[in-house]
């Protein structure tokens, strides 16, 4: 938790959240202003000014993509003349390599989705809600349905809230494991018990999603700035921002620091400063570089320390703020290597529906594989430059996941091509070496497949 | 508890469990993916006489039931250990010492990823990140989350539940 900001009005996500991680409960979360704007927003302020205000936010998807989440929103029919359901669904799976900010808030203050929830479904008059979490997160899940359970008891969920004529249940579905799910259209699929292949687009989710119906996904740490900001109105959101973005941002770190963790900070904070929380690297490593915000985004190097943490200040700099939880790359750890366990995961996590990924994605990790084990020639990295300019193209996939999986392997070689030549040209890495003594590499497919496919028992 | 005796059909408690999902979707399949992990939370793992069970019971094919099934990295299609032991293998574990980690529990446990132990205590699998980078490494044993595991947490880690068995 940030230290530097204690207005906890400058830190609307963490204001609940304590050291020590405990769970605020439905009592603690009311004696700290928590369901005030449930009680200030439905049946006394219309949905309509409700849009409004969340588009004068400038409020942007924080689950990775960015996209303003009013503008998102706005594509909902309000006049709907089909009349049935309408669904929010919120994006709990929290898969990304290096990204564990959902999870924390979560854990420790479930509530604070719930009236997130509450007021969006209002906003946008959906009447059923679904929390889709990833198998894994058991506490999150548990706290969540008990939270649930206590906002039934207190008439905050269910038929008429509050007396204002408005309904909403919320559900929570745990998911079975798979990283394609976090795509929306994948996680509308997993959500009508399919596989999680995503859909083609248009028909987009807000006209046509879950069970033909509009439906809206959002991230979790979307959807809990959103009371926040029809409580306390656009303008003092704008105002949190440092740049032209608006509101916070949980920022975080993992890898070779001192202290990695998770920040609510300003968006915008320079990446120095957030870095200096971490308490900088941890001795006897230098910092060589580092993905911005999760496993899917492009490298950046200390030249990069000094931007603002913003969408548009990372983008311009050659790649995403993503989730903004960042790895780092030491100087002890090989970029090759990095790069293979990245593209291996995507590999892995491809759903199989398109060829580009599905075959594109484990033939780039075999690449990189005899790279590292000292088979590589230099028409591998000719290889895999084709590959980096067929499938990490936009518009030869059939979603953004392959896409993803390409922008730590181009900027990897770009910024760390000294790596790649010392396996080309040695077969031997003293860094991969001080990783894995033995010599020994495990297939991530043969492992995770073992049980599901029967390969092994 | 797992047991590794074959129901042929499902049991009264994982029927009312599959039935209270059904009673808010808007029709039978589409509650696949929750009635396969009630039947697995019983049974450890889903055979395929309670796949065959639950497709007829969700009025849908089990071809297409164990299509979804096996998309799914955590629906079991084999016996299971009575605890999975989930290793993060993501980047930031990775970076931490995952590969050391994997040779030290496979040694320990006599098995490699994908396998399970021959007293049918544990199964090994690698997991995609668990959404705890800052703890790194980390593993799931059974429903538990273990953070910053090095050496000596590990074989605490298992010495505690084997004394506790």
């Amino acid at each position: 938790m940030s230290t530097q900001l204690n207005d906890p009005l400058t830190r609307p996500l963490t204001k609940n959240i304590r050291e020590d991680r405990r769970p605020t409960d439905m009592a603690a979360y009311e004696a700290n202003d928590g369901y005030q704007s449930l009680h200030s927003t439905l049946g006394k302020r219309s949905p309509a000014d409700c849009l409004q205000i969340i588009k004068d936010s400038n409020l942007r998807g924080r689950g990775g993509a960015g996209f303003p989440t009013g503008m998102k929103w706005s594509f909902v029919p309000m006049e709907d003349a089909t009349p049935g359901h309408k669904y929010l669904v919120c994006n709990a799976d929290e898969m990304e390599p290096g990204t564990f900010k959902d999870r924390w808030l979560l854990e420790c203050d479930p509530h604070q989705l719930i009236e997130g929830m509450i007021i969006s479904a209002y906003t946008l008059q959906a009447d059923i809600g679904y929390i889709f979490i990833r198998s894994e997160y058991l506490l999150a899940a548990q706290l969540l349905r008990e939270a649930i359970a206590d906002c039934h008891a207190k008439g905050y969920l269910g038929d008429n809230i509050l007396g204002s004529g408005f309904n909403f249940e919320l559900h929570v579905h745990a998911s079975a494991g798979r990283y394609i799910c976090g795509e929306e259209t994948a996680l509308i699929n997993s959500l009508e018990g399919k596989r999680a292949n995503p859909r083609a687009k248009p028909p987009f989710p807000q006209v046509s999603g879950l069970w033909g119906r509009p439906t809206i996904v959002n991230n979790v740490e979307t959807l809990c700035n959103i009371h926040h900001i029809v409580q306390h109105g656009a303008q003092w959101f704008q105002n949190l921002g440092i740049g032209s973005d608006a509101g916070t941002k949980l920022y975080g770190i993992s890898g070779r620091v001192n202290k990695p963790g998770c920040w609510e900070l300003p968006i915008g904070t320079p990446i120095r400063d957030i870095f200096a929380l971490a308490g900088g690297m941890e001795q006897g490593y230098e910092l060589r570089g580092f993905l911005p915000g999760g496993g899917s985004t492009d490298f950046l190097t200390p030249e990069h320390l000094d931007l603002a943490m913003d969408y548009d200040t990372i983008g311009k700099a050659g790649s995403r703020m993503g989730t903004g939880t960042m790895i780092v790359l030491d100087d002890k750890t090989c970029a090759v290597g990095f790069v293979k366990n990245l593209v291996e995961f995507f590999a892995q996590e491809s759903c199989g529906f398109c060829t580009p990924c599905r075959d594109g994605l484990p033939w780039s990790a075999q690449v990189l594989d005899d790279i590292q084990q000292g088979r590589g020639t230099s028409e591998d990295m000719n290889t895999l430059a084709r590959q980096i300019g067929f499938i990490g193209a936009i518009g030869n996939t059939h979603c953004a996941l392959a896409p993803g999986a390409m922008e730590p392997l181009a900027s990897g070689i770009q910024y760390f091509r000294e790596d790649f030549e010392r396996h080309l040209n040695n077969g031997h890495c003293p860094l991969c070496h001080e990783h894995n003594p033995k010599g020994k590499h495990d297939s991530q497919h043969k492992g995770q497949q073992g049980v599901s496919q029967g390969v092994a028992s | 508890m797992m047991s590794s005796q074959i129901i042929p059909s499902l049991s009264a408690a994982e029927l009312a469990d599959i039935d209270a999902e059904i009673s808010h979707a808007p029709y039978k399949a589409a509650v696949a993916i929750d009635a396969l992990k009630i039947v697995q939370s019983y049974r450890g793992w889903v055979s395929d006489e309670s796949l065959k069970a639950i497709a007829q019971h969700l009025e849908m094919s089990p071809a297409e039931l164990d299509g979804i099934a096996t998309f799914y990295n955590l629906i079991f299609r084999q016996p299971v250990g009575e605890q999975v032991i989930l290793l993060c293998n993501s980047v930031t574990c990775w970076i931490k010492g995952y590969e050391q980690i994997r040779e030290q529990i496979s040694q320990h446990l006599g098995v490699g990823l994908g396998e399970t132990t021959t007293d049918k205590a544990y199964t090994f699998l690698p997991v995609t990140c668990l959404g705890a980078c800052d703890k790194a490494p980390v593993m799931m044993v059974g429903d538990e989350l273990h953070e910053h595991i090095d050496r000596n947490d590990l074989t605490q880690i298992f010495r505690s539940r084997e004394q506790a068995q």
